[in-house]
C-alpha cells in the first residue's frame, strides 16, 4: 500500500492488483458505514487505487489504514443483478476470435464468468465489470466508434462495461441491453455499484 | 408577471452561458458524477449572504457576456464575481451590495471585464428542481438544469426563511423533462470560453487586463514521479497562457511544454484542482465539472485558495505556479 498526497486535502491510495482495490474498498466503506472519517467527501475506486478525498488529517488516515488488516481476496459479497443481453454487436465476430472460439458461443463464454463491478468511471452510472481476467482479456477497438447506442455491452481490457447514454466509445460491442444503466429520480441512480455481482443472461439476438 | 404574484424571475437575455449552481454533487464520484457547482465558489457563498440566503443557495453564473432578467416579485438580489456594469432599468447599482427589485424592473448584468463569472443570487434562492440534491447544471455528464434560454421563468423560494439550501431535497423534484434533457445536451459541446467569446459580437475573448500573471499556488500532486525533472520546482518557475479550450471541465494551459515519463497509467481519481499532463505536455487544471477519473499523471494539485483565480481567468491569462 502506497499513499500518494493529491493536494492538501486528498490521497491517492496505490495497492498492486484489482483483488487488492476491492478488498480496500470493502473495508473503508464498512469503516465508513460505522462512521470511520466521517469527514471524507468522496472514495473513488479504479484499476490500482482508491482516491480518498476530503481528508483532514492526512497522517492519522494513513495510519489507520495501515493497521487494518484486509483480506487479501474477500469472497464476493455484494448484490447479484442479473442484465439481460442480446448477444447481437457488431464486434461479436471480433471478439470470438481473440477468444479462439466460434462467434455463436460468446454469449455462453461471457454469460458464464464470475463479473463483479470494480468501480465506475467515464460518464455517471458507466461501471467497469471485473470478470475477464484469467485469459478472456479483450482488446480495444482501433478507432473508437463517434457513438455508441445506450444499453450497448462492451468488452475491453479485463472489464465489460454498459454505456448509460450514447457516448463514443471505444470497447468492442458484443451485446445489448434495456436495463436503465442510470437515472437519477431512483434511488440509487446507478443500476451497479462497486461491490456488485453482475450475472449476464442470454436472452437470445 | 406570473399569475398569484408567484415568486420568480424570467430571463430576458442568457448572454454566452448562463447556468445555474450551487455546492455541486459531492458523494457521488464513485458512480461517476462529477462535482459539479459553482466555478469561483468564494463569491458564491457572499452573492447569497449578500442576497440574505445560506452560503450554498442555487445561483445564476454568467459567463463573459453576462445576462438580464425581470424580477417577477420584489426581491433582493445581489451580484458578485467578476466586475461588470450591473444595472436596474439602465441604472447602474452600487457594486457588491444588496440590490432591491420591484417587480417588472430588469437586472442586467454587463460584460465581465475583467474576469469571466458572475455570480446572481435572488432572495429565496433559485427554487429549481435538484438532481442528486443539487440545483448545479454539470456541463460534462448534462445533469441538472438546462443552460438559460430567453423566456425562461426560474421560481423563487420563499424568501426570509433562507430558501432550500443545497443537498436538501426540494418539494416536487423530479428528474430533468425531456426539454430540459435536450437543451442540457446540447451544452455538452464543451461551451469553451474561445466559442462561446466568438459567437458575442464586440466580445473580444482575450484581452484580459491583466498587468502581473496570476500566481496560482500548487502542492504535489500523486504522480509527481512522472515529471522529468525531479520536484515542483521546473513548473513553479514557468509561465503559462490561458487557453480558448478552457470550460467548467477545465483551465487548458499553453506554454513550453513540460517534460515527462512515457508510458500508461491506469485511470485512476482525479480531484478538483487536479494538474494533468498529457503527452503533449500541455497542462489541463481541473475545475467543478471534471471527469471523476482519468488516465494521465496528475503530477500537482492547485490549492483551493487558488480555485476562484481560475475561475476567473480569461483566455490569454498568463498565470504562473508558486509552491505553497
Amino acid at each position: 500500500m502506497r499513499f500518494r498526497p493529491a493536494g492538501p486535502a486528498a490521497v491517492l491510495v496505490e495497492v498492486d492488483s484489482l483483488a487488492q482495490v476491492r478488498a480496500l474498498y470493502a473495508r473503508i466503506e464498512a469503516e465508513r458505514a460505522a462512521g470511520w472519517a466521517a469527514g471524507l467527501a468522496d472514495v473513488v475506486p479504479a484499476a490500482r487505487t482508491i482516491l480518498l478525498d476530503g481528508v483532514a488529517d492526512r497522517a492519522a488516515l494513513q495510519r489507520d489504514l495501515q493497521s487494518w488488516e484486509v483480506e487479501p481476496d474477500p469472497p464476493a459479497s455484494g448484490a447479484v443483478t442479473e442484465i439481460a443481453c442480446r448477444y447481437d454487436g457488431p464486434d461479436l465476430a471480433a471478439v470470438a476470435a481473440q477468444w479462439g472460439v466460434p462467434p455463436g458461443d460468446v454469449a455462453a463464454v461471457h454469460g458464464a464468468l464470475e463479473h463483479e463491478v470494480a468501480f465506475c468511471g467515464f460518464s455517471p452510472g458507466f461501471p467497469y465489470i471485473a470478470g475477464l481476467g484469467g485469459g478472456r482479456e479483450v482488446a480495444r477497438r482501433d478507432s473508437p466508434r463517434p457513438a455508441v447506442p445506450p444499453g450497448s455491452v462492451g468488452v475491453g481490457g479485463e472489464y465489460t462495461g454498459i454505456y448509460p447514454r450514447a457516448s463514443p466509445g471505444g470497447w468492442q460491442i458484443i451485446g445489448h441491453t434495456d436495463a436503465v444503466m442510470w437515472d437519477p429520480a431512483r434511488e440509487p441512480a446507478a443500476l451497479l455499484q462497486p461491490g456488485d455481482r453482475v450475472r449476464f443472461i442470454d436472452v437470445g439476438p | 408577471m406570473t399569475a398569484g404574484g408567484e415568486r420568480a424571475i424570467r430571463v430576458r437575455r442568457p448572454g454566452a452561458l448562463t447556468t445555474i449552481q450551487d455546492c455541486g454533487r459531492p458523494g457521488y464520484a464513485h458512480l461517476g458524477v462529477p462535482r459539479s457547482g459553482a466555478l469561483d465558489a468564494p463569491a458564491h457563498h457572499r452573492a447569497n449572504r449578500l442576497a440574505g440566503n445560506p452560503p450554498g443557495a442555487a445561483v445564476l453564473e454568467t459567463t463573459l457576456t453576462g445576462a438580464a432578467v425581470t424580477a417577477e416579485c420584489d426581491v433582493t438580489a445581489a451580484v458578485t464575481g467578476a466586475a461588470a456594469t450591473v444595472t436596474v432599468d439602465g441604472q447602474p447599482t452600487a457594486p457588491d451590495a444588496a440590490i432591491r427589485l420591484r417587480a417588472g424592473q430588469v437586472l442586467d448584468i454587463g460584460p465581465a471585464r475583467p474576469g469571466v463569472r458572475c455570480y446572481v443570487a435572488f432572495s429565496g434562492g433559485l427554487a429549481v428542481p435538484r438532481v442528486l440534491g443539487s440545483a448545479s447544471a454539470d456541463l460534462l455528464s448534462g445533469l441538472g438544469p438546462a443552460r438559460l434560454a430567453a423566456g425562461d421563468v426560474l421560481p423563487l423560494g420563499p424568501a426570509g426563511d433562507h430558501g432550500p439550501a443545497a443537498g436538501q431535497a426540494a418539494p416536487g423534484e423530479t428528474a430533468p423533462g425531456p426539454a430540459g434533457a435536450a437543451r442540457a445536451g446540447t451544452a455538452l459541446a464543451g461551451c469553451r470560453l474561445g466559442e462561446l467569446a466568438a459567437a458575442t459580437p464586440g466580445e473580444a475573448g482575450t484581452g484580459t487586463g491583466q498587468h502581473e500573471p496570476a500566481a496560482l499556488l500548487i502542492h504535489p500532486g500523486p504522480r509527481l514521479d512522472w515529471l522529468a525533472e525531479p520536484g515542483l520546482a521546473a513548473l513553479a518557475g514557468s509561465r503559462w497562457t490561458v487557453s480558448p479550450h478552457s470550460n467548467r471541465v477545465a483551465l487548458r494551459l499553453a506554454g513550453e511544454p513540460v517534460r515527462r515519463r512515457r508510458g500508461e497509467l491506469a485511470s485512476e481519481g482525479l480531484v478538483t484542482g487536479g494538474i494533468q499532463v498529457p503527452p503533449d505536455g500541455q497542462l489541463v487544471l481541473f475545475l467543478a465539472d471534471h471527469p471523476t477519473t482519468g488516465g494521465y499523471p496528475v503530477v500537482a494539485v492547485l490549492d483551493p485558495a487558488s480555485l476562484p483565480a481560475c475561475a476567473q481567468a480569461r483566455p490569454g491569462t498568463i498565470v504562473s505556479f508558486r509552491l505553497a
